[in-house]
């Protein structure tokens, strides 16, 4: 469920900048700020960049489950 | 059985009884035939099926009763041979021993029936609470991985996949195939939710179909998919190819989309709006930090320049207080000189005022005007002594002594004064006073002559002058002289 913090990291970063912006952080906050907010930069990117792509399809198998590539994509 | 003889009227009235009251509100489904439509407005029709068949009536509305809309249209849009179903209550017309039903709404066979399913099961589940929004799930903004349920052939699955790998190309998708239609199709659909629940890794669900009629959607309106749905611990969107009528699927879903396209385009988001966002914060967050350095170094050096040695301070105040100094005198002298300026000025222009002036001039008027008079006066008096001279030299010339002069005498009577102009006037012997130029003579008349011819005259000798008595006569005729 990593990819489900994306949305979240990306809006952390979001404050973390308008923060830096407003101009009203102390120099030691700000530079925090900045490492924590390239850091979770960092990791957003990673995340765009990462993975194939897979398609799959579900099948049961003695009834089993299991995950098989799905031949028909385009 | 005890025989019991009725009337027709009281076994009409059993039956009537009996069958209204079991029969109060049916469903019935048939075909129309024998339709008429008298002056009345009502309809007559029956409704029958392969081996029975009903009489029907359908009162038109009471005026001014409420009228439904689709009640009306069906009201209109029927025909011989439709097939319908009918709403209403049984009634026996006991006069003429027929029974009919009364109809009070009608509607196209087929789909009402499974109208009505969907209403009744969409209220039973709503007031269940399926529906409320509280139990909405929320849809991840970046999932890993789809599950997609819906049939693996046809349009929808190659939409959904066409959209998702447009749109961000590293999300996975699992695909349970299912039928989307057909008896099996809600068992199939319930079970593949279950196998998608059991699957690790999959941040949401897509239950998709393309679009169809009432009947074809039924397995999206099926009671055992909707729990299914709400079972559910993934987020579930619906799909169905449907823009405008909503399933039951729809309703308890987390999110309905009103295509599966749609449904692609709501779960994943644009990799490269994403990336466009990630950069740009990223480019903002630098750019503070860089514009949070520059100020502070900024503030430092602003706040060295400012920490400054007291004695220079000194100086400085030193400065400051010669040029205040400086320029204060400045001021002063200036506006000592526009007083002065101004005083002057105020000065003339009271003396211009100033009642010696006036003085002065009066006086040098009243000065100019006495000798005016002085010099009138001057010339009125020589003129009054020439006037007078010359009055005097012409009284003198008429002067009774200037004729004396010339030799003439003149002879008055002492005692008188009387003078004596003829001979006549005067008696022999009488004394008289003789007035000449020059003194006066005491004589007595002789004779008289008392001719008016002046014999005398002719012997006269006009000599100028003859001494003495000049004096005497002077002294008597003193005329002031100029």
């Amino acid at each position: 469920m990593a990819k489900d913090k994306f949305e979240d990291t990306l809006n952390r970063l979001e404050e973390i900048v308008k923060k830096m912006e407003s101009g009203d952080l102390p120099l030691e906050d700000s530079l925090k700020a900045f490492e924590e907010g390239i850091k979770l930069s960092r990791i957003c990117a990673k995340k765009l960049d990462e993975s194939e792509r897979r398609v799959e399809v579900l099948l049961k198998q003695d009834g089993k489950l299991t995950a098989a590539p799905f031949s028909d994509e385009d | 059985m005890v025989e019991q003889i009725l009337t027709v009227t009281a076994l009409t009235e059993e039956i009537k009884d009996l069958l209204e009251g079991t029969f109060d509100l049916v469903w019935v489904e048939g075909e129309i035939s024998n339709l008429r439509r008298p002056a009345s407005g009502h309809t007559y029709f029956s409704l029958k099926d392969d081996r029975a068949q009903i009489r029907a009536v359908w009162f038109k509305p009471f005026p001014g009763a409420r009228v439904t809309l689709s009640a009306r249209r069906h009201a209109l849009e029927l025909e011989e041979g439709m097939s319908v179903v009918c709403r209403g209550r049984i009634s026996l017309y006991a006069s003429r021993g027929e029974y009919q039903i009364i109809v009070d709404s009608i509607e196209p066979r087929g789909i009402g029936a499974l109208q009505r399913a969907f209403e009744q099961l969409k209220a039973r589940l709503g007031a269940e609470g399926l529906f409320d929004d509280r139990h909405k799930k929320a849809i991840p903004f970046l999932p890993s991985r789809i599950g997609v349920i819906t049939s693996p052939t046809g349009a929808v699955i190659r939409d959904i996949l066409h959209v998702t790998k447009r749109r961000f190309a590293s999300v996975s998708l699992l695909i349970a195939p299912v039928r989307v239609q057909g008896v099996e199709a809600p068992l199939e659909i319930v079970q593949a939710i279950r196998d998608m629940t059991a699957m690790e890794n999959l941040d949401v669900l897509i239950l998709a179909r393309g679009g169809g009629s009432l009947e074809d959607l039924a397995s999206f309106n099926d009671e055992a998919v909707a729990r299914a749905i709400f079972a559910c611990p993934i987020p579930v969107i619906s799909a169905v190819g449907h823009e405008t009528d909503y399933t039951i699927a729809d309703f308890t879903a987390d999110l309905r989309a009103p295509t599966p396209s749609a449904a692609a385009e709501l779960v994943v988001p644009f990799r490269d709006d994403l990336i466009k966002t990630l950069f740009d914060l990223r480019r903002r967050l630098i750019r503070s930090q860089i514009h949070i350095s520059v100020m502070l170094s900024r503030q430092v050096t602003s706040l060295r320049e400012r920490l400054k040695d007291p004695r220079r301070l000194v100086e400085d105040y030193r400065l400051a207080l010669d040029d205040y100094g400086e320029r204060m005198r400045i001021r002063m002298r200036q506006q000592r000189a526009n007083c002065n300026d101004h005083l002057r000025h105020l000065h003339i222009r009271l003396t211009q005022a100033s009642p010696r002036t006036r003085h002065r001039q009066i006086r040098f008027t009243l000065e100019s005007l006495f000798k005016n008079m002085v010099a009138a006066m001057r010339q009125r008096i020589e003129d009054s002594r020439r006037i007078l001279m010359n009055d005097m030299s012409l009284l003198e010339s008429l002067s009774p002594l200037a004729v004396l002069r010339r030799g003439y005498s003149i002879t008055l009577r002492p005692q008188t004064g009387e003078v004596v102009r003829t001979a006549s006037n005067v008696r022999d012997g009488e004394e008289l006073m003789i007035l000449l130029a020059k003194g006066q003579l005491t004589a007595s008349v002789k004779s008289r002559l008392e001719d008016d011819t002046a014999a005398p005259f002719q012997n006269l000798h006009l000599g100028k002058k003859r001494d003495g008595e000049r004096d005497g006569i002077d002294s008597k005729l003193d005329l002031p002289k100029g």
